[in-house]
């Protein structure tokens, strides 16, 4: 190693790196739930330990409800919780694209600008799950235990062939779709067990509640991945997955799949604050069509700790907890603390993806990596001033506006697919209407 | 034997195809698919490995031996490294450079520079990762078959280590697959991976630091993708690639030891002093 390289290598790492500051504050956001076959899964982890939920938004019949996951252990009791599905739509709120709204100024009367910013988000979905019903016997299945939890009846199996396992789930009443052992073949040989839950109508009556509440389960285990190939069995489409990575440090990336960061602070046109869920339907469906539909999405990495602008506080460590999160209590970070030195020792990766099975052939696999640089998916509008303007710069301001609000438009139809003539067709142009615009185009030409 | 190994097309020296392949990829990369690689960690990449080597040359009296080397692992670590600091890429490459210097035995390299560059950053910096799936299909296509035509093109001398590994490491992925009931697609998914095809490209095909004998370059291969493989689909680790042919590598005196064979030279036609190779 040379002295020289070392000595330039230390004066950069000196270098602070550039703080994205943001002046601003959340006003609203888009309560949609906008991909309805989309599952929510937190995932926790840190070393080998790992702890999952999985949000549900079942709105069947509930003697149909069934969850098969496979898991690498057999669970014990106290590794299987019931969670608080408002903790999910807490970190949904937190981490789902934005929109930032900034206000010009008359340019008539020069300010210190002081933008105001106002947020909407769209935030993630429901969960499609498997079915099933009652209990009796099949070739090589074996019920390595069964515990009822919360309103869950949830049983741990292991199998030697995957036919006697779809046998067997089906004999038991869960309605697996034909096809389902090629599916489970695989997992049976690498001697994963299936964690297999149904609804317990009583237990279910007590929560007093229509909706089922997340499962829970940690276990410790070098795989650090999802399954995702037995939800397309009987799949009739992509499905959308949202995944919460939460972490002591970096940000977590599928290590087998492309990963693509969502498109960020772009300009797009003031109306798109009415239609925000739309536009980032749209944006997105476009975003995975142009990446041949095999690529994870990025939606968000930050520190827990913080947000800028937040779309909604960042969760508690109380809710972290709640979510799997064990290291919170390691003797560091003396209560409080949050927005002063060294924040909370937590970073939550959100990665979507919409997968099918011809495009996803493998189960998601996923690494921590050491990048600790905040992303989130943001979008910018800025509203023009529309008031008196009387000096010599207002023609100016109206020309360059107008170039600005055509540039958006551009940006607008390029990220979602939209036509451009229609966005064109939408947009509130400052001086009038566009074709006004274009009319009175020679108005500034000579000046 | 040194007519045998003369390329069809191309330039005598194999570094120079070499330097147009990974530079054309890192383009491809930088272009097409947002490679998660800044202009600043590329050249700050470069500036650290030809700066080491000229340092190294000159503390070492080896005169203008080329600069080949330096670049084509400026060029591996700024693909295959990402990191969130500056400082990473260009002590990575340092450290690769350096390791070419210090870390040697009966005149061969202990460790591939690029290979030695890739782990330290990994392991030593606490910046590092590599994302191997970066590339995507279509580009990952592409540069399977440049590659694979290439080789057999040029008739790189020691192509037989990159063949050898691909085949041992294919052989184990088929098997798993077909094992584990999984559909050909999944077998095909694993080969989409930017760290496959540049470590056996780039890595482990490197003279200087395999055995000389075609029986050794083999057992090394074998015992790399047996390593590699295991790391991954039996430990469930990342960048297996990596660690696998680090720990080999220094092995290289035992297989010569047991095989011994004339030593490579990059152009035969101008032999480098000893301790330049």
């Amino acid at each position: 190693m040379t002295r020289t390289s070392l000595a330039l290598v230390s004066i950069l790492a000196l270098l602070p790196r550039p703080a994205a500051a943001f002046c601003g504050f959340y006003v609203g956001e888009a309560d949609a739930k906008l991909f309805n076959k989309a599952s929510q899964v937190v995932l926790v982890r840190d070393g080998d330990r790992t702890a999952i939920s999985m949000a549900n938004d079942y709105r069947g019949e509930l003697t149909k409800f069934a969850l098969v996951v496979p898991v690498p252990v057999v669970l014990k009791r106290d590794q299987i919780a019931v969670g608080d599905r408002a903790l999910f739509d807490h970190l949904d709120a937190y981490s789902a694209p934005r929109l930032v709204e900034y206000s010009d100024e008359n340019p008539c009367e020069p300010r210190p600008v002081y933008p105001m910013a106002a947020v909407a988000s769209v935030r993630g979905g429901m969960m499609e799950d498997k079915k099933g019903e009652s209990a009796e016997k099949a070739l090589g299945v074996k019920i390595e235990a069964k515990y009822t939890v919360g309103e869950y009846d949830i049983l741990i199996l292991s199998a030697t062939q995957s036919d006697g396992l779809e046998t067997w789930l089906r004999q038991n009443g869960y309605h697996i779709p034909a096809g389902a052992s090629a599916a489970l073949a695989p997992y049976i040989k690498q001697k994963l067990k299936f964690f297999v839950a149904k609804v317990n109508l009583k237990e279910q009556l007590k929560t007093g509640s229509a909706n089922l509440r997340p499962i829970q389960f940690a276990y410790e285990d070098a795989r650090y991945m999802l399954p995702i190939r037995l939800g397309m069995i009987n799949a009739d489409g992509p499905q959308d997955l949202i995944v919460y990575a939460l972490t002591r440090k970096g940000r977590v990336e599928t290590a087998n799949y492309r990963n693509i960061k969502l498109p960020s602070d772009a300009e797009v046109p003031e109306y798109v604050a009415k239609v925000f869920p739309d536009f980032y339907k749209a944006m997105f469906a476009k975003s995975v069509a142009d990446a041949d539909r095999t690529a994870v999405f990025t939606e968000y990495s930050w520190d827990m700790g913080w947000c800028d602008p937040c779309a909604a506080q960042p969760l508690s460590n109380d809710e972290l907890r709640k979510l799997g999160v064990w290291w919170l209590d390691e003797g560091q970070n003396p209560s409080g603390g949050r927005w002063g030195g060294g924040g909370v020792p937590v970073r939550v990766t959100r990665l979507h993806v919409r997968y099918d099975a011809e495009h996803f052939p493998e189960d998601l696999v996923f690494q921590q990596t050491a990048d600790t640089a905040n992303f989130q998916g943001r979008f910018v509008m800025r509203h023009p001033w529309r008031g008196a303007m009387s000096c010599a710069g207002a023609d100016d301001y109206r020309r360059t506006t107008r170039e600005r609000q055509s540039r958006e438009a551009e940006t607008l139809a390029k990220l979602t697919g939209w036509d451009l003539k229609d966005v064109r067709s939408k947009i509130d142009w400052i001086g009038g209407s566009s074709e006004d615009g274009d009319k009175t185009w020679y108005k500034n030409i000579f000046h | 034997m040194v007519q045998e190994h003369l390329p069809l097309i191309g330039p005598r020296d194999p570094r120079v195809f070499q330097l147009l392949f990974l530079g054309s990829l890192l383009a491809a990369g930088l272009a097409w698919r947002g490679l998660c690689v800044t202009p600043a960690q590329i050249a700050l990449t470069f500036a650290a490995a030809l700066l080491t080597q000229a340092l190294f040359l000159r503390a070492l009296g080896l005169g203008d031996v080329g600069y080949q080397s330096a670049l084509i692992s400026a060029l591996s670590v700024s693909l295959l490294l990402r990191s969130d600091t500056l400082w990473v890429h260009p002590l990575s490459a340092a450290v690769a450079m350096a390791g070419k210097f210090l870390l040697r035995a009966r005149g061969k390299h202990l460790f591939n520079p690029a290979n030695l560059g890739v782990v330290f950053g990994l392991l030593a910096t606490g910046h590092a990762w590599c994302s191997p799936a970066q590339w995507g299909h279509d580009v990952m296509l592409a540069a399977w078959i440049v590659l694979l035509g290439a080789t057999v093109v040029r008739r790189a001398e020691r192509s037989d280590v990159s063949w050898a590994f691909l085949a041992f490491y294919a052989a184990l992925a088929f098997l798993r697959v077909a094992y584990l009931g999984q559909r050909p697609a999944v077998f095909w998914h694993q080969f989409e991976n930017g760290s496959l095809l540049l470590f056996s490209f780039f890595m482990i095909s490197d003279p200087r630091t395999i055995p000389d004998s075609r029986a050794g370059r083999v057992a090394l291969a074998a015992l790399a993708a047996l390593l590699a493989f295991g790391w991954q689909f039996a430990f469930y680790r990342q960048n297996g690639l990596f660690y696998a042919l680090f720990l080999l590598t220094p092995l290289t005196a035992l297989f010569d030891a047991w095989k011994p064979a004339p030593r490579h030279a990059w152009d035969r036609s101008a032999p480098l002093p000893a301790a330049a190779r």
